[in-house]
């Protein structure tokens, strides 16, 4: 059946031509990054489009990157506030996604109102209330104002797409549980199994805000000990931004670690976009 | 559903109350503090005093105020229209192509999804860099097309071309996300329909403009909203590649950017946090009439159309 729905050979032709053609301009900046950051500063200039050979090849870079910014630190603390931040909105958001998917009670359907306005309402607008708060509890300059506000953002559309997903656990498995004495409490981890899809979805679709986040680090954890890998990155990049061989060092270490995590989860992350856009 | 049993629900408490907690204090409390803020000024004993609207007066009237933030508001609509009108029909165009499940459209759509899973940071210095005359990438990407002496232009550094190359970089940076949502709307048509049209004679051109977009329509105006909302929050894009004076001379300033240097200060300029909360007001009143729109407008009179 599919193969009849195929194009023919001609304007089969022309689709590969015109999606070759954006491939390559998706993908050619990020190549000549990288291509240039293991060439010496001569080639770089002289002949950007070569490939590193022989006398041109350097680690150069990379060298003053390891000698003159603490990139491992940086990425610790990513690691640490995306982590942490996903397991709490995983935790607390299918909580209430299971709350809201099964019981019927008088605040429902206002509930979910009001968990909704922060999908549509960017948490930005509120930075000088945050900021405010963050310094009355003494949490500026920790990853915990991170975490928090990022789970705080991350809760709203996690709850929405596992609710949806939970409301279609068949009731007869629940009911079979309740009848066998299981406390509700029970019958949530028993549900949580079942919705791992959405699950897969919500990970994916809430981690690259957090990990690529530059305006929460830059107003609540600046600090040297509490930079995340992109003010890190930022930061690094504007004090180097004559040493070439430096500064695409960095951007191409920055590049590799999400693009390499991408390769591997693209169909959860594309499953995950698309099942938060559909309702 | 089941209806709770008697008595308190304390299951119900333990299941809603961590998230509706954190979300509250560190989403909720804060945007409604920010309003309250925004309404009020430093009294005369530094203490905080109630002003009403007077400040936002200030930021519509007052020279000082005004200027930056039409400024602002202006570059942010360009913004936006050069978002719509390139990024989302390249977009609906990818995914159209992709529809056609040819060999390779899963690796297709995995490269061109690329720049949108990168951090702006990298992104903006990776256009940075290409764009700056002194590397010569740019002449030699334009001598492709025979208009080498365009590449030794300063594309982000002239007051008249800064706004729109920097626009198009964020275009090639997340076409990716119409491109996703178009596509998964063109699968889920029927075989059947288009199969059918094809066999009445019907041409791709035609299939695309009498079936496939009539049935996307519904993600035009969730891709619109979804759009809107990101470019009139955007900042990192500016502040990594321009700086928080958005230079130069503020050509390329947007909201964002703005809200930034108000709030937190930038060089000469102190922090004002009851300004900042301001421009954050004007902020989420203009988000919010998108969204309104979007849900009223678009959404209800497609489904008059429907039914």
């Amino acid at each position: 059946m599919r193969e009849k729905v195929r194009p023919k050979f001609w304007p089969a032709i022309a689709t590969h031509a015109l999606l070759i053609a954006y491939a390559v301009v998706a993908l050619f900046p990020v190549f000549l990054i990288i291509l240039n950051s293991f060439k010496d500063r001569m080639t770089i200039f002289g002949a950007p489009f070569a490939l590193p050979w022989g006398d041109t090849f350097t680690l150069d870079g990379y060298a003053t990157l390891g000698s003159s910014a603490h990139f491992e630190w940086y990425f610790l603390n990513s690691l640490i506030v995306t982590t942490s931040s996903l397991l709490l909105i995983l935790i607390v958001g299918s909580m209430a996604a299971f709350a809201l998917a099964e019981y019927k009670f008088r605040f429902n359907l206002l509930t979910s109102l009001y968990l909704s306005i922060g999908i549509m309402v960017p948490i930005r607008l509120g930075t000088v209330g945050i900021l405010r708060l963050m310094v009355n509890l003494h949490l500026v300059n920790s990853l915990w104002a991170l975490i928090l506000i990022y789970t705080a953002q991350g809760i709203p559309l996690a709850i929405f797409i596992l609710t949806a997903f939970m409301r279609q656990v068949p009731r007869d498995l629940k009911d079979a549980a309740r009848i066998d004495g299981a406390s509700e409490y029970r019958i949530y981890l028993l549900i949580l199994p079942l919705v791992r899809p959405a699950i897969g979805s919500v990970l994916a679709i809430s981690m690259l805000p957090i990990w690529n986040d530059l305006w929460f680090p830059l107003i609540l954890a600046p600090g040297e000990a509490t930079k995340t890998l992109i003010l890190g990155a930022q930061a690094f990049l504007g004090e180097f931004a004559n040493d070439y061989n430096a500064v695409l060092s960095a951007l191409t270490l920055a590049i590799l670690p999400p693009v390499f995590l991408y390769v591997i989860f693209s169909r959860q992350l594309i499953r995950g976009i698309t099942a938060g856009a559909v309702k | 559903m089941v209806k709770s049993k008697r008595g308190f629900p304390t299951h119900l408490l333990v299941f809603l109350g961590p998230a509706v907690f954190i979300y509250t204090v560190f989403m909720i409390y804060p945007l409604l503090d920010s309003l309250w803020l925004s309404l009020s000024n430093k009294g005369s004993a530094g203490s905080q005093i109630f002003v009403g609207i007077q400040n936002y007066l200030t930021l519509f009237s007052q020279e000082r105020w005004s200027a930056p933030f039409w400024n602002a508001l202006r570059n942010n609509v360009v913004f936006f229209v050069i978002h719509m009108v390139v990024q989302n029909p390249i977009g609906l165009l990818l995914a159209a192509l992709l529809a056609r499940r040819m060999r390779g459209s899963a690796i297709y759509r995995t490269i061109i999804f690329t720049p949108t899973i990168l951090s702006v940071v990298i992104v903006g210095f990776v256009w940075k860099l290409i764009l700056l005359p002194s590397w010569g990438i740019s002449r030699a990407l334009f001598g492709l097309i025979g208009l080498s002496s365009l590449g030794d232009y300063p594309w982000l550094g002239t007051e008249s071309t800064t706004l729109v190359t920097l626009s198009l970089i964020s275009v090639w940076q997340n076409v990716g996300i119409p491109m996703m949502l178009f596509l998964a709307a063109l699968i889920r048509i029927p075989d059947d329909l288009m199969e059918a049209a094809r066999v009445d004679g019907a041409s791709g051109w035609k299939i695309f403009w009498k079936i496939q977009f009539p049935l996307v329509l519904p993600t035009v105006g969730l891709i619109a909203v979804l759009t809107f909302v990101g470019n009139f929050n955007a900042f990192e894009l500016i502040y990594v590649t321009q700086g928080a004076l958005a230079g130069p001379n503020f050509a390329s300033d947007i909201l964002g950017t703005f809200f930034f240097r108000t709030f937190f200060g930038y060089q000469l300029q102190p922090a004002d946090p009851f300004m900042g909360s301001t421009v954050a007001g004007v902020m989420l009143v203009i988000i919010l009439i998108g969204v309104l729109v979007y849900l009223f407008g678009w959404q209800r009179r497609l489904q008059q159309i429907q039914f």
